[in-house]
């Protein structure tokens, strides 16, 4: 039996990104009770170039962190490619040997193999595999011993709320940082535009295949040649997500599927850990070791005051305040009136 | 050789009852497939309305000659999308498992998987068959080379392409419909019934891009797979889904048997495709591991 994770005294435990190891070392810093990373190839959700860890730097990462009581979780959350399974299958091998503390993984190889071969190792569900109800995740509980599932960003409190109460394994929440407003792991629009997408090859709306066109006094942001989002001379011009374009239909051009909008759930942390949430997971493993010791350090602080008995309010709002400028934030399906 | 067979896959569109029966009892009379799924697999929302038709449209395709699968919900949120996967997990007949949560239940009868289900690879595959899989149609964006690889590692598995229709890109937990007629997804009106093929979404300068229906978003194009028998032999694939639009699909189902018959060669079809009222332009980049919106010959 795999394991608990040690060295969090708080009631939630806070996951924040690493995707590099000078990232890793910020968070850490920064107060996170876990990190999560992945491996520099298609075997993790963020397979950017100039991110992710080699087997080494996993390795020195893990001892840096677990000198400072951080737990490790890496991520293995891409689908297999047919015939090359060997690849994903290795990644879970040098998690194990690095001694990280769990891993995160969606495809049924990947948790097949790491609950055969490493049993000792925590695994977690990935968000990509879309769990959300209580018969899928007790089967994957049962079948594979997975101890933690990420939850897919459809719910809402009410609902994480009941569903804490049908199943047996920790929950984990997204709070802050990109949002997918598709169900996680379900979603080929990318592909579909670029034929690249987050379950073939772990990118999604990849960069090289973004172009801004000016055309009169327009520019154009533009995904595989589609037309994502117009802006006007001076306006700023957003990156070409497909899901946050601007789009006609129904006679209306509008931000059909999202508005270029980010997450914060920061007030309803409350609520979230009346629901029964084990961890809160912040997004961002392509950002920055500045931004990345800016979040971590405000929501460490604001579980903190919630521990203490405060209710964090004037936490949230000096965070909210800090975070906000320039961009758009949603609590995204966490209130219902999202849908 | 074995006979590559054919399957009209499950509606994704919110048509009425009185459209549901017309639509399958022509099925059931006409139309050369071998397999029907039905069911609703988009809204739970839908349930109580087409629900209703079900029984006698399973009856009358059972008297057609035609095998009948019920699929299951793609994205089940709610407890009666939850006891929609329980009830029909217990069902005799077979189910197409789309999510997680109808494999937990119907493990150990045999099912088929269907698109919404993420099978990427042989070792996830089986995972599956030792729980009782007898056919899979992968995700659309997989390509046709990892289709042979898993149908190679797989050889008592049925594999079924999705050959004909939108294609299924996507599902969310929001309403585009109820959100493009500015409501929200508990207040809906049903506004999806408007849009018998999905409601089409184009980009600011016109292209035609995508589809959505309710909280599906599909092609804008219509993914057509035209290999002939003896190319989908090669490559391990034993059933074609067909996935229905307001079109004649008895007709798509003709001229597609009569391809697999060879009766008419690959450009024959696509001409006879094209000279319908198709809701899009044809598309095949997928299964060359291109972007899924392109015609892979061009």
């Amino acid at each position: 039996m795999a394991s608990n994770l040690t060295n969090i005294p708080q009631s939630m435990e806070l996951v924040c990104p690493a995707g590099t190891p000078a990232a890793l070392k910020a968070a850490v810093d920064a107060g996170a009770h876990s990190v999560y990373c992945g491996f520099r190839n298609e075997t993790n959700a963020r397979n950017f170039p100039g991110l992710n860890f080699s087997v080494k730097e996993l390795r020195d990462g893990v001892r840096y962190a677990h000198q400072r009581g951080t737990n490790v979780l890496v991520a293995v959350n891409t689908f297999a490619r047919a015939g090359d399974v060997g690849i994903w299958t290795k990644a879970v091998d040098d998690i194990a040997a690095c001694g990280a503390d769990a891993i995160i993984a969606a495809d049924l190889a990947v948790l097949d193999y790491a609950h055969k071969n490493h049993p000792q190792v925590r695994l977690h569900l990935s968000v990509q595999a879309a769990a959300a109800t209580p018969e899928a995740i007790n089967f994957y509980a049962q079948t594979f011993g997975v101890q933690r599932v990420v939850l897919p960003r459809v719910m809402s409190v009410e609902e994480i709320e009941k569903l804490n109460k049908e199943i047996s394994v920790e929950t984990e929440v997204f709070v802050f940082g990109g949002l997918c407003v598709m169900t996680e792991g379900r979603c080929a629009l990318s592909s579909y535009a670029t034929g690249k997408s987050p379950n073939l090859t772990g990118v999604c709306s990849p960069p090289g295949d973004v172009s801004y066109d000016e055309e009169g006094d327009k520019l154009y942001a533009r995904l595989g040649g589609f037309t994502i989002d117009g802006f006007e001379a001076g306006e700023n011009a957003g990156y070409p997500t497909l899901c946050k374009g601007r789009f006609n239909a129904n006679d209306e051009t509008s931000y059909l599927f999202e508005d270029p909008v980010s997450l914060n759930a920061a007030a309803l942390l409350p609520r979230l850990r009346a629901a029964g949430v084990t961890a809160l997971k912040i997004e961002g493993r392509q950002r920055g070791k500045a931004y990345i010791s800016q979040v971590v350090k405000a929501f460490r602080q604001a579980v903190d005051v919630l521990d203490a008995g405060g209710n964090a309010e004037a936490e949230v709002s000096a965070m909210l305040n800090a975070m906000t400028e320039g961009g758009r934030e949603t609590t995204g399906a966490y209130k219902k009136i999202w849908r | 050789m074995q006979k590559i067979e054919l399957a009209l896959g499950p509606s994704f569109f919110n048509w009425s009852v009185d459209y549901l029966h017309d639509f399958y009892a022509r099925i059931a009379d006409e139309a050369p497939v071998e397999r029907v799924y039905i069911g609703e697999v988009i809204c739970g929302k839908r349930m109580p309305f087409n629900d209703k038709a079900w029984p006698q449209v399973i009856e009358r395709l059972e008297r057609g000659g035609k095998q009948v699968v019920f699929s299951t919900i793609a994205l089940p949120v709610t407890k009666r999308d939850r006891v929609s996967i329980h009830d029909l997990c217990e069902l005799d007949m077979l189910v197409e498992v789309n999510d997680m949560a109808a494999l937990a239940q119907r493990a150990g009868k045999p099912f088929a998987v269907g698109p919404f289900f993420n099978v990427y690879n042989e070792g996830a595959a089986q995972a599956l068959i030792e729980r009782g899989m007898e056919t899979l149609c992968p995700p659309v964006e997989l390509p046709l080379a990892s289709v042979a690889t898993i149908a190679k590692a797989c050889p008592d598995l049925t594999m079924e392409m999705f050959a004909f229709g939108r294609l299924p890109l996507a599902v969310s937990g929001r309403c585009y419909h109820a959100r493009a007629h500015k409501l929200h997804k508990d207040s809906c009106q049903f506004v999806c019934d408007k849009d018998l093929d999905g409601m089409d979404v184009d980009t600011l300068d016109n292209q035609q891009f995508l589809a959505a229906n309710g909280i599906q978003t599909l092609s804008h194009s219509v993914q057509a797979l035209t290999l002939s028998a003896e190319e989908w032999h090669a490559q391990g694939i034993g059933r074609l889904r067909l996935s229905p639009h307001d079109i004649d699909m008895v007709q798509v189902a003709r001229d597609y048997r009569a391809l697999l018959d060879g009766e008419i060669d690959s450009s024959e079809l696509e001409a006879r495709l094209k000279a319908m009222p198709l809701p899009g332009a044809l598309a095949n980049g997928y299964i060359a591991g291109k972007p899924g919106h392109v015609w892979a010959a061009d």
